[in-house]
């Protein structure tokens, strides 16, 4: 992960687009500082609410979890821990974070359950985890998220491991929930669709940088980005006949861990010159706020 | 995934499987009696006059057959009657009464000792996990290496020597029942106690170690964290669960060792229990009697196992799916 400059606004919502590999998982867990273990090097800073956490010892930054900072995972058959009931996992945070009693945290758990709409929360908190399908649990597990009312949820790939028709109820739950609870939301995908759907911005990641970062209707109408095009142009179309081969990016991503010179894309971008071999493009910051790290970016430097 | 409730058939299946067990246990135990290579007729049969004889060979079911003796010896065991000591010329106390005083203060002794290895094998090893790779970690493990590499007879002539005898801290030897005083009891069963608690912490310790390393490795650790929980709760309250099937079910499997543990361990000690008294069976060759020994620790193994895997099943629902799977 290079340059990664994400600003969230509060009660937005920002998508967060790449392919696999790209460095979205990486990045929305050293945001929350969850990074750990050895090979971990970071630097660059974390600063929510004005307070700059990225430096702070993690007991420190903790303070900031669940009721700052909440994280919905990519699957949710491993997020919850199979040995205990939902109901206890749920009041957890309640009773430790908001310093509920027990009697109320329960409560509390089964009106969250029903705010995720989940049918019948009194049996479901006293269930274990492998007694639910994978769309209940990811409903649980974002209950557990938005259960001490954080100001910005993460959500990282929180559809992917689920069923093809469960994944529009739990996208369109999370974007109820996001404006009723005045939350912002950082939306990892590398699904452009769900990104137009529910997003207000969003930044595209590749490679573990940042190439363009703009408002999502401004993105689809005039990308710059000869990567978000190839990325859009990816995505299967309802609208166009189909048959033909499906388009693909061609290439691989680069080696994060060895990185060529010059701009990452170039060696699969249809667009590549002499100097985008050599140089690395800068983040250019457009006169409308539109943010693209490109030589020669699609419709000229505006 | 729907959940397995334990229906009553699921029960009487698994008391079919340990009565199963116990049986075909006994059964070979009875058959290595007439393999041994000394004559039993010659060993106990000792009258002087052919009725005489005749009457001590029907006593001990000489004259029948492997599988009819079995059958009456099972029989007698069910009911409580494990034989009696073979005295020359017959007669001799019953062996229920000597399980009767030994059972007591060997079951004492291992569990204790169970209590006592899980107690410190499971701060350890969530501490070392926790730690692993670091100063901490290697400390653990470099220090319980050494400690398990002592044999146990070893440790235990050692503790008897130094805190015992030198130190005079606790007594070297003896046993005292709860009921004369309950200090002195325990003040007597500490050295027993560590000497074969000792080596299992290692074991046990290394067991929970690796499989916590596996569990802090699970999303729902990194879920717990981001829920803003401290370490030390998420350690006991979500990582110790799952990961402890494999240590209770080595904890039972050790049974077995612990016993025979305790046959030297209480001969260090001069403990009175069931170990000493298979040393006692041995030597002086009262096979009958080492044949109901043995009995009661297999169908005593038997059970403590099942009652771990009902323990497992409450502690980690998903060994109950994947049985019920
Ligand atoms: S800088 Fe060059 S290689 Fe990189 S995206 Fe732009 S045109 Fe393509």
């Amino acid at each position: 992960m290079r340059g990664v400059d994400i600003d969230v606004q509060a009660a937005s919502s920002m998508g967060i687009v790449g392919e696999s590999g790209s460095g979205k998982t990486v990045m929305c867990r050293a945001a929350m500082g969850l990074l750990r273990g050895g090979n971990v090097r970071s630097s660059g800073s974390v600063v929510f609410d004005g307070d700059e956490i990225g430096n702070l010892p993690s007991a420190d930054v903790r303070k900031y979890f669940g009721t700052g900072m909440a994280m919905i995972f990519q699957d949710p058959m491993t997020a919850l821990n199979p040995v205990r009931r939902i109901g206890s996992q749920l009041a957890e945070s309640l009773v430790i974070r908001l310093g509920m009693n027990k009697k109320a945290a329960r409560d509390r758990a089964a009106e969250l359950l029903a705010l995720v709409r989940i049918p019948d929360p009194e049996a479901t908190l006293r269930k274990f985890p492998g007694q639910l399908s994978g769309g209940m649990r990811q409903r649980v597990v974002i209950a557990t998220a938005i259960a001490c009312k954080p100001k910005l949820l993460f959500a990282d790939e929180p559809t992917t491991a689920l069923d093809v028709t469960v994944q529009a109820q739990i996208l369109e739950l999370l974007s109820d929930l996001r404006r009723d609870l005045n939350m912002a939301m950082a939306l990892v995908t590398h699904d452009l669709g769900v990104v137009a759907n529910h997003t207000d911005y969003v930044t595209v990641l590749y490679a573990g940088l940042v190439v363009e970062q703009a408002p999502t209707t401004k993105l689809f109408t005039s990308m710059r980005m000869p990567y978000t095009e190839a990325l859009l142009k990816s995505i299967p179309r309802l609208d166009q006949p189909s048959g033909g081969r499906m388009p693909m990016i061609g290439g691989r991503l680069p080696d994060p861990t060895n990185p060529e010179p010059g701009c990452p894309f170039a060696p699969r971008c249809p667009y590549v010159q002499d100097r985008c071999r050599s140089e690395v493009p800068p983040l250019t910051t457009a006169a409308d706020g539109h943010v693209y790290r490109c030589f020669y970016p699609i419709g000229g430097h505006g | 995934m729907k959940a397995k409730t334990t229906s009553i058939v699921d029960v009487l299946k698994r008391l079919a499987q340990l009565l199963l067990v116990v049986i075909g246990a006994t059964f070979l135990l009875s058959l290595l009696l007439r393999l041994l290579p000394v004559g039993l007729k010659e060993l106990y049969v000792t009258g002087l006059f052919e009725e005489d004889r005749q009457r001590q060979i029907k006593e001990l079911g000489l004259d029948r057959n492997a599988f009819s003796y079995y059958l009456h010896w099972l029989w007698d065991f069910v009911r409580g009657d494990f034989g009696r000591i073979v005295l020359p010329g017959g007669g001799g106390e019953s062996v229920a009464s000597h399980v009767g005083r030994a059972l007591p203060k060997t079951l004492q002794l291992v569990f204790y000792t169970q209590i006592f290895a899980l107690a410190v094998a499971i701060p350890l090893g969530i501490l070392s996990a926790y730690r692993a790779g670091r100063r901490t970690d290697r400390f653990v493990s470099y220090g319980l290496f050494t400690a398990a590499s002592v044999p146990n007879f070893v440790l235990g002539l050692l503790l008897a020597l130094i805190v015992g005898a030198k130190l005079e801290w606790l007594p070297p030897l003896g046993y005292v029942p709860i009921s004369e005083s309950f200090v002195d009891h325990i003040r007597g069963m500490v050295l027993p106690v560590l000497s074969l608690g000792i080596p299992l912490i290692a074991s046990y310790t290394r067991l929970l170690r690796t499989d916590v390393i596996a569990t802090l490795r699970e999303d729902f650790v990194t879920m717990a964290v981001a829920k803003g929980l401290s370490d030390r709760r998420i350690l006991f309250t979500h990582v110790l669960r799952p990961s402890s099937v494999t240590l209770l079910t080595a904890a039972a499997l050790n049974m077995g060792a612990l016993i025979g543990g305790s046959l030297v361990i209480e001969r260090v000690f001069s403990i009175p229990g069931l170990g000493t008294e298979i040393g006692f069976a041995i030597f002086g060759r009262q096979y009958f009697a080492l044949q109901a020994y043995v009995a009661l620790v297999a169908v005593g193994y038997v059970v403590f196992n099942s009652v771990i895997d009902v323990i497992v099943g409450i502690v980690d629902p998903r060994t109950r799916e994947r049985r019920g799977a």
